[in-house]
């Protein structure tokens, strides 16, 4: 069991910064989940807590210890990477046993922790083959069995499942997720997909070029996003954005009167843009909505229908219907209709203006926080 | 894959072969067909035209002669020792070279200078650095203390073996250095992060994963070094001409043939060099599992 904390944690290659100034606590036995567009930065971060790459600034610490110039071999944790890195000229038993063959506790012991590890996840029938006489899922099933081999403190996970296919993906997500709880073990763990993001972390981190932009359970970055970039990056299909015309009436959406006066309390923070979720926005009639547009294109995906509709300002918004789909046909006008609560509302730097319709804060307790998404 | 598809493979493989195999039979085939021929003869080289059937009598000569024993332990010994040098040496540079070290581009350019100079030009160079009277060699080993006078490395019978070792290590180590550093880069770097994570110590990591993956590229170096070092004749004959304690095999089969005009026996050292090589060339491919290591 240990916790793990990052302090004002930086790295440039060169003149290149990629990592700046990262501030990060992670609890004992919490499963935290770094999300992030390509390049930002994930795999660096992880890296440096693994020691796999020197931080140019800052501290690492584990269970308070500071272990920024302590190698990778001696931190005590595990990294599960996206290529499997396997020794391809070993068995897979000796895969899955051969960290243990350094700790002298002779050959029958080695046999019988692999035999538990393998059985646990169900390679037991495979430990005489090699590698690359494995599918990709066995390959993956055999990488984290090398590191629960060694009962490590913390585990590191580089987008250990985005080499598997959809199905296999999911059985192996749920099948990480009993494993942390039967472990509870510290497990850190950079995903591109936000279902894998959503449903394994206490807390997700959301990284952007190199610094954080928010902290929180995956309820909290769902419903109160701290800025934009946030509200953009959480929830698939994405946030429809669109700016807030200053003070005069156009054909385009006026805020509410009790949004902007909201706006106005929080200080002199103007709002800029608003936000809306695909999944909060209805169809209705041309001239029902509080704004219109022309229906361009329906998705079907059979249980979920995602319209897209182009805007007077040419911005493209999409709606997510479930169940039926929409009955509008296409290159007609519709209108778009929404509760004030779905609104989120920003300012000119992107944060986010709390207002008093928008819903109730949610649960910020990290047992009770996972969400789990009817998609 | 069906039997038709599998037979349509195999001929546009022999299609594609066709070419080579012309090649190596007027490259190799025939050349060897005529020293083979010429071996059971009593030919002269001034007229091989003029010759009569003696059967095996040129290859018992040759047996039979101890400077044919003596060019053979000498050959052994300069293959064993100088291809044992330059794994070694070779393997410790590629190492080298394949760490982040800075001016790692400078020092792999560099260290392929040697490999690129002409055999010939080579040895007449260390010829000169190793001069008892001129030479820097012994300038420098003087003026460190070392030794209080000159010593003839290229002449003294003792020691010259011991230069043809050196100067060919110096020579062909880019070479080995080359063909590892190679294998050493085929080998991903995630696998050694991930064993390095997993706390296993440095030299265990070497042993146990670098190693064995790199013994495909060690071996066919290997093979290529020793069956080269077997040949071996313009360093020796450059540096000593027909001095007994460095005579390789092929100098002693280039003796018989040009110095005494001997086509017939020439020949039969030839073929026996010949055999020499294919042998060791079987041994090493067999004990290196070379065959095998390249189909998986
Ligand atoms: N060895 C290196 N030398 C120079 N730049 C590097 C090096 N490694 C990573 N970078 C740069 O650091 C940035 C962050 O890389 P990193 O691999 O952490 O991104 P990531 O968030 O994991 O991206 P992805 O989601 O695509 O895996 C990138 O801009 C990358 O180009
Ligand atoms: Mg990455």
């Amino acid at each position: 069991m240990a916790s793990i904390a990052l302090s004002s944690v930086t790295k440039a290659y060169g003149t290149h910064k990629v990592i700046r100034g990262v501030d990060l606590e992670i609890a004992n036995g919490e499963f935290v989940v770094f999300v992030g567009p390509s390049g930002c930065g994930k795999s660096t971060l992880l890296r440096i807590v693994a020691g796999l790459v020197p931080a140019s600034g800052g501290q690492v610490l584990i269970d308070g210890e500071d272990v920024t110039d302590v190698p990778a071999s001696k931190r005590g944790v595990a990294f599960v990477f996206q290529s499997y890195a396997l020794y391809p000229h070993m068995s897979v038993e000796r895969n899955i046993g051969f960290a243990l063959e350094t700790l002298r506790i002779g050959k029958e012991a080695i046999r019988s922790k692999v035999d538990t590890v393998a059985r646990m996840l169900k390679v037991d029938h495979l430990l005489a083959r090699r590698p690359r006489e494995l599918s990709g899922g066995q390959r993956q099933r055999v990488a984290i069995g090398r590191a629960l081999v060694r009962e490590p403190e913390i585990f590191l996970f580089d987008e250990p499942l985005s080499n598997l296919d959809s199905d296999l993906r999911m059985e192996m997500r749920i099948e990480i997720a009993r494993l942390h709880e039967t472990l509870k073990t510290t497990m850190v763990y950079v995903t591109h997909d936000q279902a894998e993001a959503m449903t394994l972390a206490d807390r997700i981190v959301v990284l952007n070029q190199g610094s954080i932009e928010q902290v929180g359970t995956p309820l909290e970055l769902y419903q109160a996003p701290a800025n934009r970039f946030v509200a953009g990056f959480i929830g698939s299909p994405r946030m429809n954005f669109g700016t807030v015309p200053v003070g005069t009436e156009t054909g385009a959406f006026v805020l509410p009167a009790g949004l902007v006066a909201d706006a106005a309390a929080s200080g002199d923070r103007q709002p800029v843009s608003i936000g809306v979720r695909p999944e909060a926005l209805s169809i209705v009639a041309a001239d029902a909505g509080r704004m219109s547009g022309i229906l361009e294109r329906v998705e079907d995906l059979g249980h979920e229908h995602f319209a897209y509709i182009r805007l007077s300002d040419e911005s493209i918004w999409v709606v997510r219907v479930a169940g039926r789909p929409p009955t509008e046909r296409r290159n007609q006008p519709v209108g778009l209709s929404f509760a004030d609560a779905d609104i989120f509302v920003f300012d000119a730097e992107g944060k986010r203006i709390e207002h008093r319709a928008a819903g109730p804060t949610p649960v910020t307790d990290a047992g009770e926080g996972r969400l789990v998404h009817e998609r | 894959m069906s039997a038709k598809l599998a037979r349509r493979e195999h001929r546009t493989a022999w299609l594609f072969l066709a070419p080579l195999v012309l090649v190596m039979l007027m490259v190799a085939v025939w050349p060897l067909g005529r020293t083979f021929f010429f071996s059971f003869t009593d030919a002269y080289l001034d007229d091989p035209t003029v010759y009569g059937m003696v059967g095996f009598a040129n290859f018992i000569e040759v047996i039979e002669d101890p400077t044919w024993w003596n060019a053979v332990r000498n050959t052994l010994t300069f293959a064993f020792i100088s291809v044992a040098i330059e794994t070694l040496l070779g393997l410790g540079i590629a190492l080298l070279l394949n760490e982040a070290i800075p001016g790692r581009g400078l020092l792999r350019a560099a260290i392929l200078v040697p490999w690129a100079i002409p055999v010939v030009v080579a040895t007449k160079i260390w010829e000169w650095m190793l001069n008892d009277q001129f030479g820097v060699f012994n300038r420098i080993l003087i003026s460190l203390g070392v030794i209080d006078h000159g010593i003839a490395w290229t002449a003294s019978s003792s020691l010259i073996m011991g230069v043809v070792i050196f100067v060919d290590v110096w020579m062909t180590t880019p070479f080995m250095v080359l063909l590892i550093l190679a294998g050493l880069q085929t080998i991903p770097g995630e696998m050694m992060e991930a064993a390095e994570v997993d706390g296993i110590p440095a030299w265990k990591r070497f042993w146990s994963i670098t190693l064995p993956l790199l013994k495909p590229a060690i071996g066919v170096a290997v093979l290529f070094r020793a069956l080269d070092a077997i040949r071996m004749f313009d360093l020796a004959y450059v540096l000593a001409a027909s001095n007994q304690n460095v005579m390789t095999v092929s100098i002693y089969a280039h003796d018989r043939l040009v110095s005494f005009q001997e086509l017939g026996v020439g020949s039969a050292a030839s073929t026996w060099v010949f055999l020499l090589v294919a042998l060791v060339a079987i041994i090493l491919i067999g004990a290196l599992r070379l065959d095998r290591s390249a189909g998986n």
